[in-house]
């Protein structure tokens, strides 16, 4: 059991906030048609990352955090430019600007891999949840042991402040959010102001993808953003409801995921333990597969009506 | 420098001339398919395509390696990540069909729990403790380094293959990208041409993991045929373009990598298609930033003599500084402000153009609005010279009644 509290309650904690206020987020990113923002975002962590390690020297968190978040600014107003400028296509848009981007990280790490970087491609695309080991952990009585408390990975903090920063905006900014989400022309006629909600949603999407890029990678997050909020969308036609659909399939699929991962091979006799946020977007994906399959409200509402007449 | 012009010339070895000759093969292929999926608009299709690869790559490392002992034979692992692949896009189709959800979602969601899966099968190999799974993880961000001679023909030759394959169905292509009901009556079954120009992507996308990597190769089917739409508006000129832009990215990224060991290929290739990109998005001569910028300029001089000329007749004051500099530089007007004969004369001529402009938006409104920049440019180069003798006429009767 001093196990589970040392090496599993940590990362469990942080996965699960983490799936949380992905989930939250992605609802509005699934009703505006923006996923793809998300991954975009996701990706360009990385250079970010990179970017402020060489310039500052420092693998400090801060500073990552501060360069993954300009990463993320620049691209989303390169996409903005290529879009308006060029004339193309949004999609394609996207699909330039993080691409390049993304392509400038891995040359700038594999440039300086000779100076000794201690950051690489691998962790930075799928993460490493099981690194975040409470030391002090070694009792129940430590979760109340101040000193013991003191000791707790940081990520846990820095995680559970962006959920209460991602909650309180939902909160805050929830009719022009949903207003938006549904009908931005009619957003913009009774002064909700689209583009500025717009802009905050993306900024948070960013806040959210950084923070959870230390401990579940770039892509995989994508997953954490889409994939309960897509299933949720199947489930129901009332946003409410639809919320709260996609917090329990993040809960399940967080919690699920990393036990199958962590505990998974010892119960078929094998002593390994498998990638946790890996299997947490497995699980995610496959409760959007039985969404696809069983949902009940899984196709468009036209084509519905047209079975039911 | 020296040894990036050696590798220019192809004059660097055997290995490495294979290497550039299969990347530009690729890149041609890569941008003449995604050419076609641009104009679907369905470009991050392909995202959702190189993610999806990964878990196939990882099950047939270990199925081979449990075979076999190794699980490094590319041909083998190019087949399972074809497999998952395939099943990536048919989940994207399905999904985006069958379903309320949108094709992002789609798009998202495949990638990501596919790419997800893949990962958790990764550490499947690391705790099954075989031999050479470093060989996986340079198929994440590419390496042709290490690559073997015949690894690189295979590249090369399936490459070439694809480059005739799209050549030939180019027609069929085009036909569906822009009007699929039109090609249907053709006789040309638009579901089928559609699939065909997926498969084809994926294979081009399979083919490139070795060489870019699963993230990257996504941009060698965007960044070029966005590159090509720039230059044309033509779509088989913006293919062709588009191949051309690919083929270059890939000799200008593999002879680049070549100049330090240890520069990684994939992203050398995405970066030099990216500065194409950004090359053709500044100077083009149809769409460019630079194009567009002189045209905006040549624009607001035309409208500032124009308004300055006009104040000239009138006798009003002109305080506007860049309209007194056009002028001046016309020699419309001397540095004191005052005009020169030249000056008046061109005022007066101005002044009779904007009244016979006026008549005629008077006469003719619904005609006028369909007129671009109306007024700016002489009348007798917009209008038929019968019209505009009948506007002359009607605006002098005076003088014909004196007759």
């Amino acid at each position: 059991m001093a196990d589970f509290l040392m090496l599993s309650l940590v990362p469990l904690v942080v996965a699960v906030i983490i799936s949380l206020t992905c989930a939250l987020l992605g609802n509005f990113l699934v009703l505006r048609r923006q996923s793809l923002i998300g991954d975009a975002i996701s990706h360009v962590a990385l250079p970010g990352i990179v970017a402020s390690f060489l310039i500052t020297g420092t693998l400090a968190a801060s500073a990552m955090m501060v360069g993954a978040g300009v990463a993320a600014l620049v691209t989303v107003a390169m996409i903005e430019l290529i879009k308006h400028l060029g004339r193309v296509e949004s999609s394609a848009a996207m699909g330039v600007a993080f691409t390049a981007i993304f392509a400038l990280g891995v040359l700038m790490l594999e440039w300086n891999d000779a100076s000794g970087v201690h950051l690489d491609v691998e962790h930075a695309l799928y993460g490493n949840l099981e690194s975040l080991i409470w030391f002090e952990g070694q009792h129940w009585l430590s979760l109340f042991d101040r000193q013991a408390l003191a000791d707790l990975p940081p990520q846990l903090a820095r995680v559970t402040w962006v959920g209460l920063l991602v909650l309180a905006f939902v909160i805050v900014v929830w009719r022009p959010l949903v207003v938006g989400s549904f009908d931005p022309a009619f957003a913009a006629s009774i002064q909700a102001r689209p583009i500025l909600t717009d802009l905050l949603l993306v900024v948070m999407v960013a806040i959210t993808a950084i923070a959870a890029f230390e401990a579940v990678g770039s892509i995989i997050v994508i997953a954490m953003f889409i994939c309960p909020a897509a299933a949720a969308r199947l489930m129901t036609n009332h946003l409410g409801h639809q919320i709260a659909w996609s917090q329990a399939f993040a809960l399940i699929s967080a919690v699920l995921g990393y036990v199958l991962a962590g505990y998974g091979p010892g119960w078929i006799g094998v002593d390994a333990s498998l990638s946790a946020a890996g299997m947490i977007a497995s699980i995610a994906g496959l409760i959007l597969l039985l969404a696809c399959v069983f949902g009940p409200h899984r196709c468009r509402e036209s084509s519905q009506a047209v079975s039911d007449a | 420098m020296d040894a990036w012009l050696r590798a220019l010339t192809f004059s660097t070895g055997y290995n490495t001339s294979l290497v550039t000759l299969g990347a530009m093969l690729l890149g041609a292929s890569a941008g003449m398919i995604g050419s076609f999926i641009l104009l679907r608009k369905r470009s991050l299709v392909s995202d959702a395509i190189s993610h999806a690869t990964l878990p196939g790559l990882t099950v047939a490392f270990i199925v081979m390696a449990l075979l076999f002992g190794d699980g490094r034979w590319l041909p083998g692992l190019m087949i399972g990540a074809g497999l998952s692949a395939a099943f990536g896009l048919w989940g994207v189709q399905h999904i985006s069909e069958r379903t309320r959800l949108g094709e992002d979602s789609a798009i998202g969601a495949i990638l990501s729990t596919l790419f997800g899966l893949g990962v958790v099968l990764i550490t499947v190999i690391q705790a099954m403790n075989t031999g050479g799974q470093a060989g996986l993880t340079g198929y994440l961000v590419g390496a042709t380094a290490g690559m073997l001679a015949g690894e690189a023909q295979l590249i090369a030759a399936c490459a070439l293959l694809l480059l005739i394959a799209v050549f030939m169905l180019r027609r069929e292509f085009l036909l569906v990208c822009f009007d699929a009901e039109y090609a249907a009556t053709n006789g040309v079954r638009a579901q089928r041409v559609d699939m065909l120009m997926l498969l084809l992507l994926l294979a081009v996308t399979v083919i490139g993991l070795k060489v870019t990597g699963l993230i990257l190769v996504v941009a060698l089917t965007i960044i070029p045929p966005v590159t090509g739409r720039f230059w044309t508006d033509r779509p088989l000129r913006m293919v062709a373009i588009a191949a051309i832009c690919g083929a270059l990215a890939g000799y200008l990224g593999v002879t680049l990598s070549s100049v330090r060991t240890g520069l990684p290929t994939g992203p050398l290739i995405v970066l030099s298609a990216f500065f194409l990109f950004v090359l053709s998005l500044l100077f083009s001569p149809r769409r460019g930033m630079v194009a567009m910028l002189a045209a905006h300029y040549r624009f607001k001089t035309k409208v500032h003599l124009r308004q300055g000329l006009l104040a000239l007749a009138r006798q009003e004051a002109i305080y506007d500084a860049l309209t007194l500099r056009v002028l001046r530089r016309h020699g419309f007007i001397r540095r004191d402000n005052v005009p020169t004969p030249l000056g008046l004369a061109a005022a007066r001529d101005a002044e009779h153009e904007e009244q016979l402009w006026s008549l005629y938006r008077s006469l003719y409104p619904d005609e006028a609005a369909h007129l671009d920049h109306l007024g700016l440019e002489p009348i007798s180069d917009c209008l038929p010279p019968d019209t505009v003798m009948s506007l002359e006429s009607r605006m002098h009767p005076p003088l014909r009644s004196a007759l």
